[in-house]
């Protein structure tokens, strides 16, 4: 189709929620999610990011029990469910704020989704699509290409296909395991980050920390993100 | 607020249940049958629906419809493969699948909406108020226009649909209020047309669905068509027979076939009577469980499938699921419950009625919406992904299978062309990689101001609100100024077109005016009946004893005439009526008189 192109949204999210008027009442809207005067729902602020809604620190780290409890709660304050008997209004904002409340939720609750999220968040970046192998990997995954051709020309009960299979299995392996040492890495990268963002120091070497953790963690969920659709490939491939 | 009811608009048969006091019920109609056959005939007198129109599938097969589920949301593409199965002649007009009855055509939502209007008539009787809102129960795993299709049908039976819901998850809803249930369940719902199997959480009130799969076209028809199939090839060989030539006695093999597998879940063995036409004599035989287990084993085995699938969607094993529900009639039968214990480790609750166990559900999500019920909140998710048709044919999916929701995707979109006033969009629902493979749900063509190349900037949201339906809107980036989206249904009704159905529905009402005076006058003697029995217990010591003999005479005359058949009789008794119980209403009215008078000063009187 034309004129489609994927972009995503790249602007800052603002750490605190915009203060703005009720829509209802006019009165400065001091609740969190609803107005104290008129106790109408507010629209979530599209300024607001998905950390601050869920109401916890910009950590990689998080208790999963703590996020599905703030997501129940907050389900139950936006779902249309509760809004049949409310204002056309107030119907549209529920659907909306429990739009932005699910698309949060599955974000924050996926680790990989999360650091995504905060790799956005703090370096305003377009996520990064790999098309091309990653260094170290590169004559391998060439070689892989050519095995998953022979193999998809290759007449499937012949004894050669049966020894292209079990190369590509073994291959498979290989690159889930290749695929855990990344995922044990970023582990560490979000450790240190959490731990950077304790501290909270403000000096240039704890900027450049900053910076060297970031890049770190896009390289490694690019890399991840491409050996884990290779992986994919194959077992569709052999199945 | 007014009465929501509960409708399960099932391919066999439909419910409707409401919230009594906190406890779902089904309503019953005439000899206390809760269910009504989905089943319409068009005879001499009329549309009829429901219990006498299913006694018509072997009296007139070609001019009655059932199992018309299985056509909703479809073109006749879709469903080609099974044209052969039904009696009654389908054709197409607009995408839109066409059932033939005389000399009239009508579309799956007009058929469904008359079996809506049996149920909305049975709840009106028995509530005695008029209703117009409903929850209706689709299969969890219907796509966006089998969904659409089921809301026009209630729209042109003259409800308001308040939300359409998975009927796995309407299920778990009735279990959850009566178990208090906590912890992880699998809902296995093999009803008479459909498989649903939904994976929930339930915690604290919430029913959050974690992954739902199935086949909407897997179900108990699907078994009786195998039986009734081995009987036809039987009858050919013993007697040289083709039934294919008589549609009635293929809907009289068919009605066999599920017979005797409802007798077999009960017992091991059933003996088969089949009246040949021709003259040919009794085809009797002996079917087994043993026998029917391995008829049905594959199609059995095919809801597996869908099982483990969801299973991995929700990131779970066999192991992890504390509790199994078994929903739809066809899960009576042992083979299908053996199957489910083995594949989750653990047996199956079926403590309440598998058929009514989701219109008991749509009765609490309607008291939900009426804000009757406010501790349990059910969280479903989109059964299919969705996505947009992109370079190559290729499907970019913007919202994935088994999101929460109401979910939404923006996506952005610019031109390639100086000048370029539109942009095409192809809205996708399904898993496969290339566009084609997938459900086409619509198309439009977005308007764009005639810029230089890539300067428009158009974002477009694509949200799937809580009834699993798409909305579209666009918004222009650079003027702020959102645009609405006519999208074009690939398959289903226009509103023009539902909207037409709407007069169509009152036209076809005018046509039956003698059943419908029928059907009003009982609606009308019920709720005197109902008025003039309060009216008797709050105000019956106001009048003498032997007043309130003579009024519960009368009163018992008309809920007699109520049964027949006459209209004018009912108008006549409920006449009597009103005046046998004048006296009543005199001395009711001078008593709140009186009351109101107390207290009071003459000046405020006069």
């Amino acid at each position: 189709m034309d004129g489609h192109t994927h972009q995503h949204t790249s602007d800052r999210r603002e750490l605190q929620m915009a203060r703005s008027m009720c829509w209802h009442c006019q009165s400065e809207v001091s609740g969190e999610y609803f107005c104290d005067r008129c106790v109408k729902v507010q629209p979530v602020s599209k300024e607001l990011d998905y950390f601050t809604c869920f109401g916890i620190p910009r950590r990689l780290a998080l208790d999963q029990q703590q996020l599905e409890t703030k997501f129940y709660e907050l389900s139950r304050a936006f779902h249309p469910d509760f809004y049949q008997n409310k204002s056309d209004a107030e119907q549209t904002i529920s659907l909306g704020n429990s739009a932005m409340l699910n698309t949060a939720y599955r974000t924050l609750r996926d680790p990989i989704q999360r650091a995504e999220y905060l790799l956005d968040l703090e370096a305003g970046s377009v996520k990064e699509i790999r098309t091309t192998p990653p260094a170290d990997l590169f004559e391998e995954i060439l070689e892989l290409q050519d095995t998953l051709d022979e193999f998809r020309a290759s007449d499937r009960t012949s004894d050669a296909a049966a020894a292209l299979r079990s190369q590509l299995q073994s291959e498979r392996t290989a690159l889930e395991g290749r695929q855990r040492d990344m995922e044990t890495q970023l582990q560490q990268l979000f450790g240190r980050w959490d731990a950077l963002q304790d501290r909270g120091e403000a000096t240039d070497q704890a900027r450049t920390e900053r910076d060297r953790i970031l890049k770190d963690m896009r390289d490694i969920l690019s890399n991840r993100t491409y050996v884990k659709n290779i992986v994919n490939d194959l077992v569709a491939t052999i199945a | 607020m007014a009465r929501i009811v509960g409708i399960d608009l099932g391919t066999t048969n439909s419910l409707v249940a409401y919230m009594d006091k906190g406890t779902p019920r089904v309503i019953a109609g005439r000899h206390e049958r809760a269910m009504v056959p989905s089943v319409v005939a068009l005879t001499d007198n009329g549309l009829i629906v429901g219990d006498p129109a299913k006694e018509h599938l072997t009296r007139n097969p070609e001019r009655t419809v059932y199992s018309v589920k299985r056509f909703m949301g479809k073109d006749l593409a879709d469903v080609q493969n099974e044209l052969a199965y039904f009696p009654y002649t389908l054709t197409e007009k607009g995408g839109v699948i066409r059932i033939k009855l005389g000399e009239k055509t009508y579309s799956p939502p007009q058929i469904s909406a008359m079996i809506l209007k049996e149920l909305k008539l049975r709840a009106e009787a028995f509530l005695g108020e008029s209703i117009t809102k409903a929850v209706i129960t689709v299969p969890a795993y219907f796509n966006d226009s089998q969904r659409q299709a089921t809301k026009d049908a209630g729209m042109i039976a003259g409800l308001e649909v308040l939300r359409i819901i998975n009927e796995p998850t309407a299920a778990s809803l009735a279990y959850g209020l009566q178990e208090k249930t906590q912890g992880t369940i699998a809902v296995y719902d093999l009803g008479g047309g459909t498989f649903d199997i939904s994976i929930l959480k339930l915690k604290n009130g919430i029913f959050e669905v974690l992954a739902t799969n199935g086949d909407t076209h897997l179900g108990g028809d699907d078994i009786d068509r195998i039986i009734a199939d081995l009987f036809l090839g039987e009858i050919q060989k013993q007697f040289g027979l083709d039934l294919n030539a008589h549609p009635d006695h293929m809907q009289g093999i068919r009605l066999e076939a599920e017979r005797a597998k409802i007798r077999l879940s009960d017992e091991l063995k059933t003996t088969v009577n089949l009246e040949l036409p021709d003259g040919k004599g009794l085809f009797t035989r002996e079917l087994t469980r043993e026998q029917l287990e391995s008829l049905c084993n594959a199609l059995v085995e095919r809801t597996l499938g869908p099982c483990r699938l969801a299973l991995n969607d929700a990131g779970l094993t066999a192991a992890d699921i504390d509790e199994v529900v078994l929903v739809g009639g066809s899960t009576r039968m042992p083979l299908v419950r053996q199957r489910v214990q083995d594949l989750f480790g653990t047996q199956p609750h079926c403590e309440l009625n598998p058929d009514e166990v989701v219109a008991l559900g749509a009765a609490v999500q309607a008291d939900i919406l009426s804000g009757g019920t406010t501790d349990m909140l059910l969280l479903d998710v989109t059964p299919l992904s969705l996505g947009i048709e992109t370079m190559g044919g290729v499907m970019s999916s913007l919202i994935r299978r088994n999101t929460t929701i109401p979910a939404s995707a923006k996506e952005m979109f610019t031109t390639y062309v100086d000048g370029q006033t539109g942009v095409d969009i192809h809205i996708l629902q399904g898993e496969r990689e290339l566009a084609k493979d997938n459900r086409s749900l619509a198309r439009f063509r977005l308007k764009v101001p005639p810029l230089p190349a890539g300067v428009p900037r158009i974002e477009v949201t694509f949200l799937i609100d809580a009834n699993g339906i798409l909305n579209v809107m666009a918004k222009d980036m650079r003027t702020g100024e959102t645009q609405s989206i006519e999208v074009k249904p690939s398959y289903g009704l226009s509103d023009q077109e539902v909207e037409r159905m709407i007069e169509d529905s009152f036209k076809f009402a005018a046509d039956d005016v003698g059943a419908r005076k029928l059907i009003e006058a009982r609606l009308d003697a019920g709720a005197l009946i109902i008025t003039t029995e309060k009216s008797l217990t709050d105000g019956g010591q106001l009048i003498s004893a032997d007043e309130v003999t003579a009024i519960r005479q009368v009163l018992s005359v008309l809920a007699a005439a109520k049964d027949g058949n006459d209209p004018r009789t009912i108008r006549a008794r409920m006449a009597d009526l009103e005046q046998a119980a004048k006296s009543l209403t005199v001395a009711m009215l001078n008593d709140s008189l009186k009351r109101g008078l107390q207290g009071k000063k003459v000046s405020e009187v006069t």
